[in-house]
């Protein structure tokens, strides 16, 4: 098993690449440019810790769920809290790093692009940090269905850019940002927000949230067994997972199933995807027969992608990691099942790994250990959650 | 080399290259611009591909993909288009605009079946920059299909060097950073990026994205040898869209667009075959 990925050309195997128009070209050639000098310079890796730790308040604590373990009588389930990084999520580890990376490139505007609007509000917080105009490109649908959020990137001070092609939702939001940033690269950085897009975006978010797994590795007494993440572009999976490749750890990514594979409303990319192009990148992809891409779906915005990181489509090939679904119902319960249990409302998100691990649990012994990344906190789904659960907690 | 590419194409510095959006808004409209265009005196023709996302463009085309794409056009479907354009007179070469996606599913082999099949003579990848195109170029090479390369304001020396190197057909400039779309006036530097390309091209080099007015086209005629117009003629036939839907109204609507088209392409003087 090989880590070196990627190749000088953005390669994971056979999928990554830079599949972009040609005016874009320039762009990414100064962007990977920057970063490699960023990245073996010392001084700017210091940066970006202490920014993590005195910003953002790194490291994450990971929390023994004791009561979960003992009512599912089998491993050891501990969850590493990035619900508990600044804006409840682990996408500001990412945000932080590309912010600075592009203050050091001497860009005064970041775009962004922004599903439910967890990423959009990470760019907008480090665009106000650091003295950043910020853009954040975000489908009409999308703007009607997280009002809350919109209003939090605004209260930022960023600008919310309506997207009313295609089909109104995040991946059009992406090609947007895409567009934006390609005719106004002189002045602008696009900070982009999973572990998706062109090479090297992949590469650049995969290291800026390697945090997670890297922190975990130190924070175990010992080598956890199993490690399980959500996957919808892959950003907090491939963070997690990346420190532990080369160990004799069990690596499961959870993709969104949304209604059930059956019904062909879910976000299940490497299971019901078929390899394409989407967003610069070579990967699997939800799409029709003859090519054009689908719509996902998912209970959880953070996971209604129709892409998947490069990295992952390769990690699934080679087998290094196993990758499952997660249906809406099942991620539902086990929010409400770790609300209960440990006084924790994951974002329904991360509930879809929590599913995986109260699962596969009970098969295991005692002195095994599962580590879940809990990626975020569920405040922002309260409202989804509500709807769903019809406001009554006990059904 | 490409017989049709060689007759309409090679050596001339008059170039008008039209773009289309297969479908858009019907196959028979599509078929009956071609023709009309052919008549005006394009040089070549690009057949655009209705795509769900397409990165390069701007809100005109992307506009145009949508209604080709509610009823239900595809790269397969538009292929077969050239033959009944073809059958109906088009002797001027075709070019497949299609974004990778696309190609990919339809696979090499399917795609060079349906080159030979329907009498296509050049495929450009929007999304396929150089880097990743040695295989197709190869087989393009193999098959007498030009690979049509695009270069920008902000190609490297280096790598204008090797496309231009590679390219077949013509070489695609684009005027401007961003995606497709009219543009009121084009930014000085591109005359000298313009000169810049012609110095190491070879093949027939020609201007796209904002190509709107004839103004524009008496500019670039000394510093180009052609022009690719693809937005302001999706435009046109956006504002005549309901005309061109109906059997009955669709010449009325076609010769609008030609009216367009020959006051755009006034500088070059270009003779006229009515039909």
């Amino acid at each position: 098993m090989s880590t070196s990925v990627p190749d000088q050309r953005g390669r994971y195997g056979r999928y990554g690449g830079k599949y972009v128009p040609e005016t874009a070209m320039y762009a990414l050639e100064e962007l990977e440019q920057s970063l490699n000098e960023a990245m073996a310079d010392e001084k700017f890796m210091t940066s970006y810790h202490e920014e993590l730790k005195k910003y953002s308040g790194r490291p994450t604590p990971i929390t023994h769920a004791e009561n979960l373990s003992k009512r599912l009588g089998g491993a050891q389930i501990y969850l590493k809290r990035e619900d508990l990084n600044h804006t409840g999520a682990h996408k500001l580890n990412n945000a932080i790093g590309q912010a600075l990376l592009a203050v050091r490139m001497g860009k005064e505007k970041i775009v962004a692009e922004t599903g439910a609007g967890q990423h959009g509000v990470a760019a907008a917080t480090v665009a106000a940090r650091f003295g950043l105009e910020c853009k954040v490109f975000m489908g009409e649908e999308d703007i009607r269905r997280q009002e809350l959020n919109v209003f939090r990137m605004k209260l930022l001070g960023a600008e919310v850019v309506p997207v009313s092609s295609g089909s109104k939702t995040l991946k059009d939001a992406t090609n947007e940002a895409i567009r934006y940033w390609v005719a106004n690269v002189e002045d602008t950085f696009y900070l982009i927000g999973s572990v998706v897009g062109p090479h090297p975006y992949p590469k650049m978010v995969r290291d800026f949230q390697r945090v997670i797994g890297d922190e975990s590795r130190e924070q175990m007494e010992a080598l956890p067994d199993k490690v399980i993440a959500c996957v919808g572009g892959g950003s907090n999976a491939m963070g997690m997972f990346y420190p532990f490749l080369k160990d004799d750890v069990c690596l499961i990514g959870v993709e969104a199933a949304g209604k059930g594979i059956h019904t062909g409303e879910h976000a299940a990319t490497l299971s019901e995807g078929r390899l394409g192009v989407i967003h610069g990148s070579i990967t699997y992809l939800l799409q029709n027969e003859t090519g054009q891409i689908q719509e996902p779906h998912s209970i959880s915005a953070g996971l209604d992608y129709p892409g998947i990181g490069p990295e992952h489509a390769y990690l699934n090939e080679t087998g290094r990691v196993t990758y499952t679904g997660i249906t809406d119902n099942e991620a539902l319960h086990a929010l409400k099942v770790l609300s209960e249990e440990e006084g924790i409302i994951p974002a329904i998100e991360s509930a879809h790994a929590l599913s995986e691990a109260i699962k596969q649990a009970p098969d295991m012994n005692e002195n095994e250990v599962i580590l879940v990344c809990l990626s975020g906190r569920g405040d922002k789904d309260v409202h989804t959650i509500m709807e769903h659960l019809g406001g009554d907690v006990n059904e | 080399m490409n017989k049709r590419f060689e007759k309409h194409v090679d050596g001339r510095n008059d170039l008008f290259i039209p773009f289309v959006v297969a479908g858009d808004p019907t196959e028979e409209t599509t078929i009956n611009l071609a023709l009309m265009l052919q008549e005006e005196g394009a040089n070549a023709i690009e057949l655009g591909i209705p795509y769900s996302d397409p990165l390069a463009d701007g809100p005109v085309i992307q506009r145009a993909s949508l209604r080709a794409l509610e009823h239900g056009m595809s790269l397969e479907k538009a292929m077969g288009l050239v033959k009944q354009m073809r059958e109906k007179g088009l002797e001027i070469p075709v070019v497949i605009f299609t974004y990778y996606n696309l190609l990919l599913q339809l696979g090499e082999e399917r795609f060079f079946a349906l080159v030979r099949e329907n009498d296509i003579d050049g495929l450009l990848v929007p999304d396929l920059p150089f880097e990743e195109s040695e295989d197709w170029r190869e087989s393009c090479n193999a098959n007498e299909t030009a690979l049509i390369s695009l270069v920008a304001p902000t190609t490297s020396d280096k790598r204008l060097q090797a496309i231009s190197k590679e390219a077949t057909g013509f070489l695609y400039c684009v005027s401007s950073l961003g995606v497709t779309g009219t543009r009121t006036d084009f930014h000085s530097s591109v005359f000298t990026f313009l000169d810049r390309v012609k110095e190491h091209s070879m093949i027939p080099v020609a201007v796209g994205f904002g190509v709107s007015a004839p103004e524009q086209v008496e500019k670039l005629k000394e510093h180009c040898d052609g022009v690719i117009v693809g937005s302001a003629i999706i435009r046109q036939v956006e504002e005549q869209v309901e005309v061109l839907k109906k059997e009955a109204s669709q010449k009325e609507g076609i010769d609008q667009i030609r009216a367009y088209v020959r006051n755009l392409i006034s500088p070059y003087g270009k003779v006229k075959i009515h039909s």
